[in-house]
């Protein structure tokens, strides 16, 4: 465990120094014990990868304190924290209709497409970060088989619930916007919703599978095609 | 019961003092650029702090209120006329329905806040008005103000007609010096080049905006190109691969994964978002410890500075 200064209301603590699902639990068990430990001189936190940034409030407190509390915190958040996390099951409908390069994705990886169906819905992913966008949840880690490097030329318009593959992460875009991840199909739940509570159905550390679904089910659970 | 957008200017938003508790899915902060001039707006009128103002970038807004109350405008001078008689900025004025109130472009400094009597009653979402264009966020369905908006406001009389003495309102530069806490990824550049970051004067861009000031320099290297991405604090201040430095600002994105060098002070970035492209900026580094000396210090000297009040 490191902790670095980061601002005048914020350090930033790294728990680990690449991407796995036990630096993510770690991330996830940490945030629970910082949001106990400062209370209402949290402003705000964001788990990321292997890192933590905690944002206090410094009119009441300052990074000497907030460094001590940290440290008092974390010393008996156990190294192999294996934490369960939330499972959540994201049906997607996966085909070419929904997913662009779904067909070249899988001739590059020299698989047929309902292979590349069952290696992306057949492995379970940990959340490791939320960011980019209001939802963007970044998913690790994708089945090296079926890895396949951003677009040369990025899309200027993603569709909203397009399901994606860039390198060894995966998601599903919160919203149109320009993107360049490989689109394989197409999820109908809402991965940001202002009006609903909670607006997001993953939080950084739970565990996520995707369910293959057919059209006509993803239409009757209000996908669109378009 | 209003105050009605007969034209936005560059860009005008309606900002309260920001949206926060929400980085984790995703959601950046909005709200003030400049928090000394908008903290000012909102005390001059009596209202509760960081009720809901309109930020105007670089001027041009043309507004007309339905009900009677006051305005106050602060921050950059943007020239001020009521009904056509010019009026002074950083003080509380009482309007009529029907009023025209014009702002022309800035003189000096970018941002202004133009505030009413109450403030604007708009829903918060996530806990905040401030509009976030980018998110589709804050304010009115997430936009930035158009003509033929109406801002929701009361009717409000007997309001005192405050102002901030002229010596006590901030003197827009067109050179700024950043102090810097040294922190992320600081180790990853070396001696030497931290010594080029802080010796040398950098202009503002172009590319500047409510996300962050993009700066033309002496570039800096860094010794790793980037990093798992992880969180950015507000002043946090980027190095990409060209070695151009970028002052992250209000509408940053939340995670990014190129190297940080430190994060400037929120009391200085305040300025940054006043200058214009072609401005000068200087880095000076402060300690942590510095740092949170000169932020309770700017915070008790501004609660203690007194406002005074014109006779009508």
């Amino acid at each position: 465990m490191e902790l670095h200064s980061a601002g005048e209301n914020a350090l930033i603590l790294y728990l680990g120094r690449e991407t796995s699902p036990e630096v993510a639990a770690r991330v996830h068990a940490a945030s629970a014990a910082i949001e106990a430990a400062l209370g209402d001189d949290l402003v705000d936190l964001v788990p990321s990868y292997a890192s933590i940034l905690v944002i206090y409030d410094a009119l009441r407190t300052d990074h000497l304190d907030v460094g001590h509390r940290l440290r008092a915190a974390l010393s008996d958040l156990a190294e192999n924290a294996s934490l369960e996390g939330r499972s959540v099951i994201l049906p997607v409908y996966y085909s070419p209709e929904t997913g662009a390069d779904l067909e070249a994705l899988a001739a590059r990886a020299g698989l047929s497409v309902d292979d590349v169906i069952s290696i992306h819905s057949g492995t379970e992913y940990r959340v490791y970060a939320i960011g980019f966008a209001p939802g963007f949840a970044y998913l690790g880690q994708v089945d090296e088989r079926i890895a396949a490097p951003r677009l040369a030329t990025p899309r200027l318009k993603v569709p909203r619930g397009a399901v994606a593959i860039a390198d060894r992460q995966t998601a599903v875009y919160p919203a149109v916007s320009p993107g360049g991840w490989n689109l394989i199909g197409r999820c109908p739940t809402r991965m940001f919703d202002p009006l609903a509570t909670p607006p997001m159905p993953v939080a950084v550390g739970d565990r996520v599978r995707f369910e293959p679904v057919s059209r006509e089910r993803f239409l009757a659970l209000g996908g669109e095609v378009t | 019961m209003s105050l009605e957008v007969i034209a936005p200017g560059v860009l005008s938003l309606l900002q309260d003092r920001g949206r926060f508790g929400a980085h984790r899915i995703g959601l950046t902060n909005g709200g003030p650029l400049d928090p000394e001039a908008f903290n000012y707006c909102n005390r001059l009128l009596g209202n509760d702090p960081g009720s809901t103002l309109v930020e105007i970038s670089f001027g041009g807004g043309h507004f007309r209120p339905t009900v009677d109350t006051f305005i106050c405008v602060t921050g950059a001078s943007m020239p001020l006329t009521i009904n056509g008689a010019e009026m002074p900025l950083w003080a509380v004025l009482p309007v009529k329905a029907g009023d025209d109130i014009r702002l022309d472009f800035a003189e000096r400094g970018c941002r202004a806040y133009l505030g009413t009597a109450g403030g604007f009653s708009v829903a918060p979402s996530f806990g905040s008005t401030a509009t976030v264009v980018r998110e589709n966020i804050g304010g009115l369905g997430g936009d930035k103000l158009k003509a033929g908006d109406s801002l929701p406001c009361a009717a409000v009389s007997g309001r005192r007609c405050y102002y901030l003495p002229p010596e006590h309102q901030p003197r827009y530069q067109d050179m700024v010096t950043l102090r810097v806490i040294p922190g992320y990824q600081q180790a990853h550049f070396s001696r030497l080049e931290q010594r080029r970051f802080f010796s040398h004067g950098y202009t503002v861009s172009e590319r500047c905006d409510r996300m962050g000031y993009r700066l033309e320099g002496p570039a800096i290297a860094c010794d790793i190109e980037g990093i798992l991405s992880e969180g950015i604090c507000l002043g946090a201040i980027q190095i990409p691969a060209d070695g151009q430095p970028i002052v992250l600002l209000n509408d940053r994105q939340t995670i990014g994964g190129y190297p940080k060098i430190g994060s400037a002070l929120s009391l200085d970035t305040a300025r940054l978002a006043q200058l214009r492209p072609g401005g000068t900026v200087h880095f000076a580094p402060i300690s942590p410890h510095g740092a949170h000396n000169a932020l309770h210090l700017a915070h008790s000297m501004s609660g203690r500075r007194t406002l005074l009040e014109r006779q009508p």
